[in-house]
């Protein structure tokens, strides 16, 4: 697969889908899958079996997004198949045996994003999510349901669920899976070796038994079953409110060297993209809508990552700045603090996602924080995220209450508890200034900026340190901040962002699984892979 | 079951001292005598005159007598072993096969040998109202002997299931008997197993097509590079081979009967004289051998490749064939429905080896067509029956997003709609062959659909006491 063109849009909606339906009853939605065997991304590959491409996983994070914004009556989301055969037989290996390594890793991280979105909505927006697997699950498959709050699984003594990466395919289960067999399920470890390394998987009782999936329904009761599970978690959710809010299309302007949203611009030049978040104009309104500027401008932050990372690949550093009003940016902040409104806590959660989206990107992150710009509160997280944070005087820096917990990293900290991990006293220092405008000199004491500059040495040295950015390996770069930026306790996502893609990646590169006799290559072709005996 | 092993359960495998397998099948038994006792045959009978296999020797295999159904000796046979076999093909051709599972294709031999196992007891649930609507005695006869045959063949893949595959093979044989046919919860692997066989022209037909399909399973089966499984296969199509008898001379007992009476009577229509109307004859074959392909799954096979690559699963006579046996680097044409239109395409040979199969298939249905069209020819009559095309009522496959006429023609929806009830058993014609489903106990006679068997079973006479009631 060509990893240049055509470019890869990441917007969608319900009426363009040809994989997912959305069907809504109430306080109960269901995502069915039906994937269209011809309705493949990119030519070469027929999605047989409910498996999925980076297509079919766009539609349903789009899916997963509106249900929030868009149904605020929705309570319990149930994800199942349309097809009477197969319940998801996960990523599709043709797929991922044509695709260059970024595609396979783009493809794998953003699956990892969904999944993870998905649990994010059963914990934070009172929707929870169960897996009603009608039909055998294997792989990705399965993946999908271990990101939902409840398995359920109908038996009828064939259906199974499975992890036949290790021994069809020589990779790992990579989105999630065997994180999440071991630290959400708590399958026995001894138990999870079995799992993954039986290709045909486990069925009915002892897929309970093992703590695979929660129930075995049997076909007669299973779609009775279900409703009476999405019911019971409907009513357990304190999901309230009413007047969702339609995302409208976003409409970037895309030129060669510039994508332009309403808010949000980049500007592509060489190995360097600058990212420039535009702060709100004027008075907070009333009441949320599309435009609403911390959705508008989350949305168009979170398409514009997705874009880069997918069509821009050899843009390895990312320059983040902002322009605006440092009081509007508060007043934003304010108006949508506590619990006074569902839809204001979705828009946060939004922000966070995409903010640990930013987190996992393999881009070298800058802010510049220059005069004129606004980060303040939310918006200084994005310099928070970066890798170093450069400060232009007479620039000011505003620490608030969304730097201290609101939109926590992967490693359940904040971006200044990670920064400042086990120093309690330097984060005491800054939870006392919360609420100032912090100039250069108190801004670099308390350790919120790398350097602050000048205007007579400005410009040479954000050059410089650009340029030699540029010059350093990519590879290393990439390891070097995924390894910076989580310091601090290991989670769940932590571990599927870092430990199990860094294996999987590691994998996905050796010749037993993309060498043209690897796993990979040879799987469909009746012949078997040939690998290196030596342990590594 | 302590007694006498070799009694209770004829055998060729050395029950008496194997310990583990007597263990495996003491448990297994009952359930089984259980499934059949609920799932088997309905109609209560004294006794049937049954081939029971006492050993795997010309003498041994057709042992005759009359028994009672539900004592039936089922055994467990393998075909003799060949000295010094060696793998036939894959990337294993030439090492000596194997004796016991080697741990690399446990997964893959467990689902074939499931799979297989899994279609046995099936038609036997298919057909156990049948015994109610027999034409003769000979013919009730014949159905539990094709019953308690496939009740063995399943013993045969139970077998397997307990001897190589260790606890996880004795839970699957257990799961064998607790999927039943139709059932709602637990239905059977294969879709085509969960259709109820509804009279004894369907019977017949499902003997001819289907049960052929499980022949050139088993003789893909019997090629395997795992010996004990070659070898079971390799006794099961002796006795499948007695099955398909029964389809191939059910029909022309049917198109006989059907013949005679139309040049008797000078007509088109035999249907008010008590046969079954020429073109329901055509329907229903139509039907099953249409059904039958969709058993051989969709053109190519990823799976089945690897079972061949493997040494676990062969073609076809694969011995006989004369080429490299490893298909690295062959092509093959396979079905394929291009802007709607049937054509071929090439693929690798290796995972073309489902169509492979399926030709085999379909030039052998060919000779039970061109068998049924000499009777016609004999008869005077200028009616010939025929093999619609491959690609007509298919669901699996190419052709499953396309509607194809019996002679190729592709069609648009309305059309197929319009026309599919001049093709296929319509509620009407299959009303009407029930209505001909009146059963015969008495010995000698038989219903006014077939005529009688050319020859009795074992050299006794049509009107033989084949079945105590």
């Amino acid at each position: 697969m060509s990893d240049s063109t055509p470019p890869v849009s990441f917007q969608t909606r319900p009426e363009l889908y040809r994989h997912w339906r959305i069907e809504l009853d109430g306080e109960v939605a269901r995502l069915v899958m039906l994937v269209d065997e011809h309705g493949g991304m990119r030519p070469g590959y027929d999605l047989k079996l409910n498996s999925y491409d980076l297509g079919v996983d766009i539609e349903l994070y789009d899916a997963v997004q509106r249900l929030r914004f868009e149904h605020p009556e929705v309570r319990a989301v149930v994800i199942t198949s349309g097809s009477d055969r197969v319940f998801c037989a996960g990523a599709n290996i043709r797929m991922l045996a044509a695709s260059g390594h970024p595609w396979k890793v783009n493809f794998c991280k953003f699956t990892n994003e969904t999944r993870c979105g998905i649990e994010d909505a059963t914990e934070n927006s009172g929707q929870t999510y169960l897996a009603a697997v009608n039909g055998t699950a294997s792989g990705g498959g399965y993946e999908i349901a271990l990101a939902c709050d409840r398995i359920l699984l109908i038996d009828d003594r064939s259906a199974a669920v499975s992890l036949p990466e290790v021994p069809l395919l020589g990779v790992l289960p990579g989105t999630g899976g065997l994180t999440r067999v071991t630290d959400k399920r708590r399958v026995r470890r001894d138990r999870a070796d079995v799992f993954a390394t039986k290709a045909e998987g486990l069925k009915g009782r002892t897929a309970v038994e093992w703590g695979l999936v929660d129930e075995a329904i049997p076909r007669s009761r299973f779609e009775e079953t279900v409703r009476e599970r999405a019911r019971e978690a409907a009513a357990r959710s304190s999901r309230s409110g009413e007047g969702g809010v339609a995302l409208p299309p976003l409409e970037p302007e895309i030129t060669a060297d510039r994508i332009a949203y309403r808010h949000v611009t980049a500007e592509l030049d060489g190995d360097v993209v600058t990212i420039t978040v535009h702060g709100p104009d004027g008075e907070v309104p009333p009441g949320i809508d599309a435009d609403f500027w911390p959705l508008a401008m989350t949305r168009e932050l979170d398409d514009l990552i997705l874009w880069l990372r997918v069509n821009e690949p050899e843009r390895g550093t990312w320059v983040i700045r902002t322009v605006g009003d440092v009081d509007a940016v508060l007043a934003y902040e304010e108006s949508m603090t506590g619990d006074k409104d569902w839809l204001a806590g979705e828009i946060r959660h939004y922000y966070k996602r995409t903010l640990k989206r930013l987190d996992v990107t393999s881009r070298s992150l800058v802010a510049l924080i220059e005069p004129g710009s606004c980060f303040a509160g939310p918006l200084l997280e994005l310099a928070l995220a970066c890798d170093r944070q450069y400060l232009l005087e007479p620039a000011e820096v505003v620490v608030t209450d969304a730097n201290l917990g609101a939109f926590p990293m992967a490693n359940g900290l904040s971006r200044l508890a990670s920064r400042f991990h086990a120093d309690e006293a330097a984060l005491r220092r800054i939870r006392d200034l919360r609420g100032r405008r912090l100039e250069a000199g108190e801004a670099e004491d308390a350790g919120l900026v790398t350097l602050a500059l000048d205007d007579i040495d400005w410009e040479d040295e954000i050059r410089i340190i650009l340029e030699e950015r540029a010059s350093l390996s990519p590879d290393a770069l990439t390891g070097l901040e995924a390894n910076l930026r989580f310091a601090g306790p290991e989670t769940l996502e932590t571990k599927i962002f870092g430990r199990l893609s860094a294996w999987q990646n590691w994998i996905f590169n050796r010749p037993g699984a993309s060498g043209p006799d690897g796993a990979l290559n040879r799987y469909g072709t009746g012949k078997r892979a040939s690998f290196d005996r030596k342990r590594v | 079951m302590h007694a006498d092993y070799q009694e209770k359960i004829p055998n060729n495998v050395g029950l008496a001292d194997d310990r583990r397998l007597q263990r495996a099948l003491e448990s297994w038994q009952p359930r089984f005598r259980q499934w059949w006792a609920e799932m088997g045959p309905e109609m209560p009978t004294e006794d049937v005159y049954l081939r029971t296999a006492v050993n795997v020797g010309r003498e041994g295999w057709a042992h005759f007598g009359h028994v009672p159904v539900g004592d039936y000796r089922w055994g467990i046979f393998l075909a003799e072993p060949r000295p010094d076999r060696r793998i036939a093909f894959g990337e294993h051709r030439g090492e000596p096969a194997w004796q016991k599972v080697p741990g690399e294709y446990r997964a893959e031999l467990q689902r074939l040998v499931v799979i297989q196992g899994d279609t046995e007891p099936a038609s036997v649930e298919q057909q156990r109202r049948l015994g109610f609507t027999a034409p003769s005695l000979y013919d009730l006869r014949n159905l539990f002997q094709v019953n308690v045959e496939e009740g063995r063949h399943l013993w045969a893949m139970v077998y397997l299931l307990h001897a190589h595959f260790g606890r996880e093979g004795r839970a699957e044989a257990e799961e064998l008997l607790r999927r039943n046919s139709g059932s709602e919860d637990s239905p059977r692997i294969l879709g085509a197993f969960n259709e109820e066989t509804p009279d004894w022209l369907s019977f017949f037909m499902f003997t001819y097509f289907t049960d052929r399909d499980g022949k050139y399973q088993l003789g893909t089966l019997k090629e395997s590079g795992f010996d004990p499984l070659s070898r079971t296969c390799e006794f099961m199509l002796k006795e499948e081979a007695h099955h398909m008898f029964v389809g191939t001379t059910g029909i022309d007992r049917v198109v006989g009967r059907t013949a005679r009476l139309m040049v008797e009577h000078d007509t088109d229509d035999a249907g008010p004289y008590g046969a079954i109307p020429f073109n329901v004859i055509q329907k229903y074959l139509n039907f099953h051998y249409s059904v039958s392909l969709d058993l051989f799954g969709g053109e190519t096979s990823t799976n089945v490749a690897n079972y061949f690559t493997a040494g676990i699963k062969g073609r076809w006579q694969e011995e006989r064939r004369k080429d490299d046996h490893r298909l690295t680097d062959r092509g093959a044409h396979v079905d394929a429905v291009v802007d709607g239109e049937p054509t071929t395409v090439e693929v690798e040979a290796l995972t073309a080896l489902n169509t492979d199969l399926r030709n085999e298939y379909i030039a052998d249905c060919e000779s039970g067509v061109k068998r049924w069209n000499r009777i016609l020819a004999d008869s005077g009559l200028p009616h010939r029956l025929r093999l619609p095309h491959r690609g007509f009522n298919r669901f699996v496959g190419a052709f499953a997003k396309v509607n194809v006429a019996p002679d190729g023609e592709v069609l648009p929806d309305e059309e197929w709609e319009a026309r599919k009830d001049a093709w296929l058993p319509t509620e009407t014609d299959k009303a009407f062959v029930a209505s001909l489903m009146r059963p015969v106990y008495e010995p000698g006679k038989i219903a006014s659909w077939l005529e009688p068997p050319r020859n009795g079973i074992n050299g006794k006479p049509f009107d033989y006491e084949y079945v105590h009631l």
